[in-house]
């Protein structure tokens, strides 16, 4: 290697350095931490006197939010409420008796399953139970 | 006064060499045809761009960031702040005029083939403002912290995320997390106040800078044409009043609703719909099953609209591969039949 192409590599290798060091601060700066927020395993909902037929309710389960229904023959359903599609919060329509997410029309049945529009993957189901009057969600997929 | 001017002009004209500007401002020549109505729609769209940035200072004064201030001080705006209501309406029809005016520029330049050499590189950061006039648009939507907008930009967002490979990572700079929160809020704050309007600010002075030293297309050419300045800038002054004119009275009988503040536990509610210019996109991401073979539809809409995007952006490059003599119709032919799906697509994104 000659003078000139030493002097370039270092030149290069410097610069290098100098914009690395410039820029990863920067970087990881503006990247948020990740969370470690812990995810319960058990949420209370409510009484089941609170949920009538066909009532549908949205709540925080840990980081993402949970729909919890009641059908129309009165059993319940606990969904993860974020739609699979581009992220939107989905709703239960009681006239369809089925769970719609209104930013594509993308359509679930209460089991969870996507059975219209562009959802590609049904939604996570979680476990509901009812312990005296109080209504239960549980993480443990049912 | 006409001697003080004259004597405030010699004073600069000595130290600055003023007589050189004046004098190739004068050289530009526009030409002058059946279609000539369009060369105003550059100089409409950065007029409304000043526009914008006036009434964004004013909103500035009083807006705030946060979940729990965005929303109320946008109310505070439209029902508190004298004519406040004037100040957010028109900036958020601006915004849309801007969008629309940019569209019409481009596709102005489209059929008059003014892209062509020289002005590939003026095309192409015209492409980039149009991108970063998008960036605008959808950066400031969220910022009155509404149903609308907290779900435009759950959705835009996530598209972001599914990018291959770097698309969570990307998902969390840009959302500030893994969630759309405040943290959304601020960052989009300080994208739509800061961030773009440096990088608008510059590229369109770059945009503006080919302009002046390249001429405009078909100048040398045009049978007729007239000058610059002062004849074409009159003109253009007088579109940039009818559309002062226009931004106002929508504003005044169309006012900008605010809706409902954001709730990260309610449903996206029924009907909701993007701004027009996003429509077009929006109702193709509809409409594609959830699985398209092997993959997910909506990885394959979102490839499918970056590729036509890029198509669009590339038309000075790949219009050479086609023989001289049906250049003209093949580009033509190109414009009007994306000007048909995008229209079809919106109306149908509308309606449904
Ligand atoms: S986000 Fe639910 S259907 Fe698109």
């Amino acid at each position: 290697m000659n003078r000139k192409a030493f002097l370039n590599l270092a030149m290069g290798a410097g610069a290098a350095g100098f914009m690395g060091s410039m820029f990863y601060p920067v970087l990881r700066f503006l990247l948020p931490a990740e969370q470690t927020e812990a995810e319960p395993d058990i949420l209370k909902v409510g009484s089941v006197a609170d949920f009538a037929d066909g009532f549908s309710k949205i709540l925080k389960f840990g980081r993402s939010p949970v729909i919890v229904i009641r059908d129309l023959k009165g059993g319940f359903h606990a969904l993860n409420a974020t739609c699979t599609h581009l992220d939107c919060i989905v709703q239960y329509k009681k006239d369809e008796d089925l769970i719609l997410c209104a930013c594509h029309n993308g359509k679930y049945d209460l089991s969870g399953k996507n059975i219209s529009g562009p959802p590609p993957r049904p939604l996570e189901r979680y476990e509901v139970k009812v312990q005296g009057t109080d209504v239960l969600v549980f993480r443990k997929p049912a | 006064m006409r001697g003080s001017l004259a004597a405030a002009y010699a004073w600069l004209d000595e130290r600055f060499d003023l007589g050189a500007l004046v004098e190739f401002a004068r050289h530009k020549r526009v030409p002058v045809h059946r279609g000539s109505v369009f060369y105003y729609a550059g100089g409409v769209t950065a007029f409304l761009f000043l526009l914008q940035v006036g009434t964004g200072i004013l909103l500035l004064m009083y807006y705030r960031v946060g979940t729990d201030a965005s929303y109320e001080s946008v109310r505070y705006i439209t029902t508190k702040v004298p004519f406040g209501w004037l100040m957010r309406s028109v900036h958020s029809w601006g915004a849309n005029l801007m969008v629309l005016f940019v569209l019409l520029h481009m596709l102005s330049v489209l059929f008059m083939k003014a892209y062509r050499k020289p002005r590939e590189l003026t095309w192409l950061t015209g492409c980039a403002l149009l991108g970063l006039s998008m960036a605008f648009g959808f950066s400031g939507y969220l910022l009155p912290w509404n149903e609308l907008a907290y779900f435009a930009t759950k959705v835009g967002t996530d598209i972001v995320g599914q990018v291959p490979l770097v698309g969570h990572w990307l998902l969390r700079l840009v959302r500030g997390g893994d969630e759309v929160t405040g943290a959304t809020l601020s960052r989009f704050f300080g994208l739509h106040v800061a961030i773009l309007p440096a990088l608008l600010t510059s590229l369109m002075g770059v945009h503006l800078l080919f302009v002046q030293t390249q001429g405009m297309a078909g100048a040398d050419r045009a049978k007729k044409t007239m000058a610059f300045f002062p004849n074409f800038l009159l003109r253009d002054a007088i579109f940039w009043l009818v559309v002062l004119n226009a931004v106002c009275a929508l504003a005044v009988f169309f006012p900008w609703e605010l809706g409902k503040k954001a709730d990260a536990l309610a449903s996206a509610p029924t009907g909701i719909k993007p701004e027009w210019y996003f429509l077009s996109q929006y109702q193709f991401l509809k409409v594609l099953p959830g699985r398209i073979g092997p993959v997910a539809g909506e990885l394959v809409g979102i490839a499918v609209i970056g590729a036509a995007g890029l198509v669009f952006a590339l038309v000075p490059f790949w219009e050479r591969l086609v023989p001289e003599g049906r250049r003209d119709r093949a580009v033509e032919l190109f414009g009007w039949v994306s000007l048909a799906v995008l229209g079809a697509m919106t109306a149908w994104g509308y309606l449904s």
